[in-house]
């Protein structure tokens, strides 16, 4: 087990696409990072830089604190699990497992018993003798999860690993990956481009985009405090609403301007911009997560925005309500199925303006607090 | 009706593509006498093994044999070997010049085989090799076919099973050989089958090198039997017949490695 540090890592291709933008990121010894972010983002190439499947440009990989750029994968002491599993299809399960092993020249002995203990840690012992093509997609998993395990590696690395699942299967695996990963304590990196194995799975989550590390932080911190609108919008299910507003002073304090109406952003409050140089007239557009829309009878006056249902899904308990807002703004509201909505129907949604986020003009976040006048 | 067109046509291809291996089995125990008797098998009262005894009597049939065996398997293994490997390279990775080199393997293989030989005489003649069987080794151990075909097999091997034997500690050379080369098992059975058949039956160029009677090959030596003057037709038929024989006998050692699919199961689906 091992730190991991990307320090100024850049990957520029022969054709000069730069996948990587100087990259510094510190992974925690026994650490479960997630790296995120959607295709061509750069995640799965920094993963490859980590397994040594790709050369790094420039800047310095560090495992254990020492500069691992030149080594070849075998030296790095890393196991792997890809997307599509790599078994090898000429061997059985066994002779999967064992593989890494026997090119390391463990005595047979221990290849044996060290496969056989991993086997049984996964339920693959009665597998032991089958080739992957008679296993299901799960149990082809496992046997790659179990070739990545024998080897008591430094890191685990996984690209993708659940994307061949169907949904259900995903979520056991979900839980069966992140619960193996807390008892055996390895520092593992994880690439997904599924924001909700990221929030689930991660002790933090690192979140890529075009090449470039917005944001790396806690799922937690993440979801309440993104760095800018697209860690907003991509973490969360449904995505966080962008809608264009302008804060302006009204008697009350601030007023906030969102789709054709006006909100009072502190009733009796004062709101308190905590970023540098932070002001209200720098809010170019509000972030409105679906799930923070409220009820319009619990909002206080003045906070309730006006729109027509486009659509409803019912989700059980919720529905996912579609609207059109004034000025053309559309927006998706996560409200409870007690009162079933249909399409066409006026209504009124309600906003929590400490439930907000608010971006510049550029997408960078502003955070700010509301703090009793006076 | 459509059917019975084809079929009647497949049947009469087949029964074309049969006559001279009938007429081949039915000759090898046909007495000479017969010959212009019975176009194909006698009555069974004139069936004879004397064939096979006045081969074995003629000329040192077995001996003939060996030499064929030892210079076919040679060339088989170190094409395999060579065919394989190059396949490999030409597959799986990227070198300065690779499109180049391949269009230029490419051209060797459109020069006819009978334009090279007085050349490859002459370089054999130079490396001491004539009337030996490494000069009929040596000029066959690079198979440029052999290549292409690995070539075209082994693309489809995933890159990412490649990258996994690189993180599970093998080389470069150890991936070939420990997962690309057994995944790659239908066309090195395949590969095998053609070389062996090529060498086998290789009858020009053995027939310009060898010139000691021990080291000729079957194709050489049932040669021997048709003089000039006169043919023991029987005993050619006998020797001709013992001589398919290995070759049938490895098709169907080999029919199974061509089941495709190997691959199956490697990557996702």
């Amino acid at each position: 087990m091992a730190d991991i540090a990307f320090r100024g890592v850049n990957k520029i291709y022969p054709n000069g696409f730069q996948a990587v933008h100087h990259l510094d990121i510190e992974i925690r010894d026994g650490e479960f990072l997630v790296m995120v972010g959607p295709s061509g983002c750069g995640k799965s190439t920094t993963l490859r830089m980590l397994a040594g499947l790709e050369e790094i440009s420039s800047g310095d990989l560090l495992i254990a604190g020492q500069r691992v750029n030149d080594l070849h994968p075998q030296a790095r002491n890393i196991a792997m699990v890809f997307q599509s599993y790599a078994l090898y299809p000429h061997k059985t399960v066994q002779g999967n497992i064992e593989f890494p092993l026997r090119m390391a020249k463990v005595p047979a002995a221990e290849v044996k018993a060290r496969a056989l203990k991993v086997a049984r840690m996964l339920e693959l012992e009665p597998l032991l003798k089958r080739k992957p093509g008679l296993l299901s997609g799960g149990q082809r998993q496992r046997v790659a999860m179990a070739r990545a395990l024998v080897r008591d590696p430094v890191a685990f690395l996984m690209d993708e690993p659940l994307s061949n699942l169907d949904a259900k299967l995903r979520v056991q695996m979900r839980a069966e990956i992140a619960a193996l990963q807390r008892r055996t304590g390895t520092t593992t990196v994880y690439v997904t481009h599924d924001q909700v194995e990221a929030m689930t799975m991660g002790d933090r989550v690192a979140v890529f985009k075009d090449g470039y590390l917005q944001q790396i932080d806690t799922p937690q911190q993440l979801f309440e405090r993104p760095v800018n609108t697209f860690v907003g919008s991509f973490i969360g299910s449904p995505s966080m609403n962008l809608i264009a507003a302008r804060i302006e002073p009204s008697d009350d304090g601030l007023a906030m301007t969102l789709a054709g109406e006006r909100i009072a952003l502190g009733h009796g409050l004062e709101v308190r911009f905590n970023t540098p140089g932070g002001a209200a007239d720098l809010v170019a557009q509000i972030g409105l997560r679906p799930e923070d829309v409220v009820d319009p009878h619990l909002a206080e006056e003045g906070q309730r925005l006006h729109g027509r249902v486009v659509l409803t899904e019912l989700l059980g308990r919720e529905q996912m309500v579609y609207l059109d807002l004034r000025d053309g703004v559309q927006v998706v509201a996560r409200l409870h199925a007690d009162h079933r909505l249909h399409s066409g129907e006026d209504i009124a949604i309600g906003i929590d303006p400490t439930r907000l986020y608010l971006f510049q003009a550029d997408g960078r976040a502003l955070t700010y607090r509301q703090v009793p006048k006076g | 009706m459509r059917r019975v067109v084809i079929y009647s046509l497949l049947g009469l291809f087949s029964i074309l593509c049969l006559v001279p291996i009938v007429w081949l089995v039915a000759s090898a125990f046909k007495a000479n006498a017969d010959f212009q008797t019975y176009a194909f098998a006698p009555p069974v009262d004139r069936l004879t093994l004397g064939n096979f005894t006045s081969l074995f009597k003629q000329m040192p049939f077995l001996r003939f044999m060996m030499n064929s065996f030892f210079v076919a398997g040679a060339t088989v293994i170190i094409q395999l070997f060579f065919s394989s490997l190059g396949g490999f390279a030409l597959a799986k990775y990227e070198f300065a010049g690779k499109k180049v080199m391949m269009g230029v393997m490419l051209a060797t293989m459109m020069i006819p085989g009978p334009v090279l030989l007085a050349p490859m005489y002459e370089l054999i003649y130079h490396l001491r090799l004539i009337d030996s069987h490494l000069g009929l080794i040596v000029p066959g151990m690079v198979n440029v076919f052999g290549m292409f075909l690995f070539r075209q097999s082994m693309l489809s091997v995933p890159d990412e099973m490649l990258q996994a034997a690189r993180i599970d500690g093998c080389n470069e050379f150890q991936i070939f050989w420990h997962v690309v080369l057994p995944v790659s098992r239908p066309i090195v059975g395949a590969f095998c089958l053609i070389a062996f058949m090529g060498t086998w039956n290789s009858f020009l160029w053995p027939q310009i090198i060898l010139q000691s009677s021990d080291r000729f090959t079957l194709p050489i030596g049932l040669n021997q039997m048709v003089g000039v003057y006169e043919a023991d037709y029987g005993a050619l038929m006998s020797g001709t017949l013992l001589a398919v024989l290995p070759v049938v006998v490895l098709f169907f050692l080999l029919q199974k490695e061509f089941i495709a699919g190997l691959t199956k199961g490697a990557v996702k689906g």
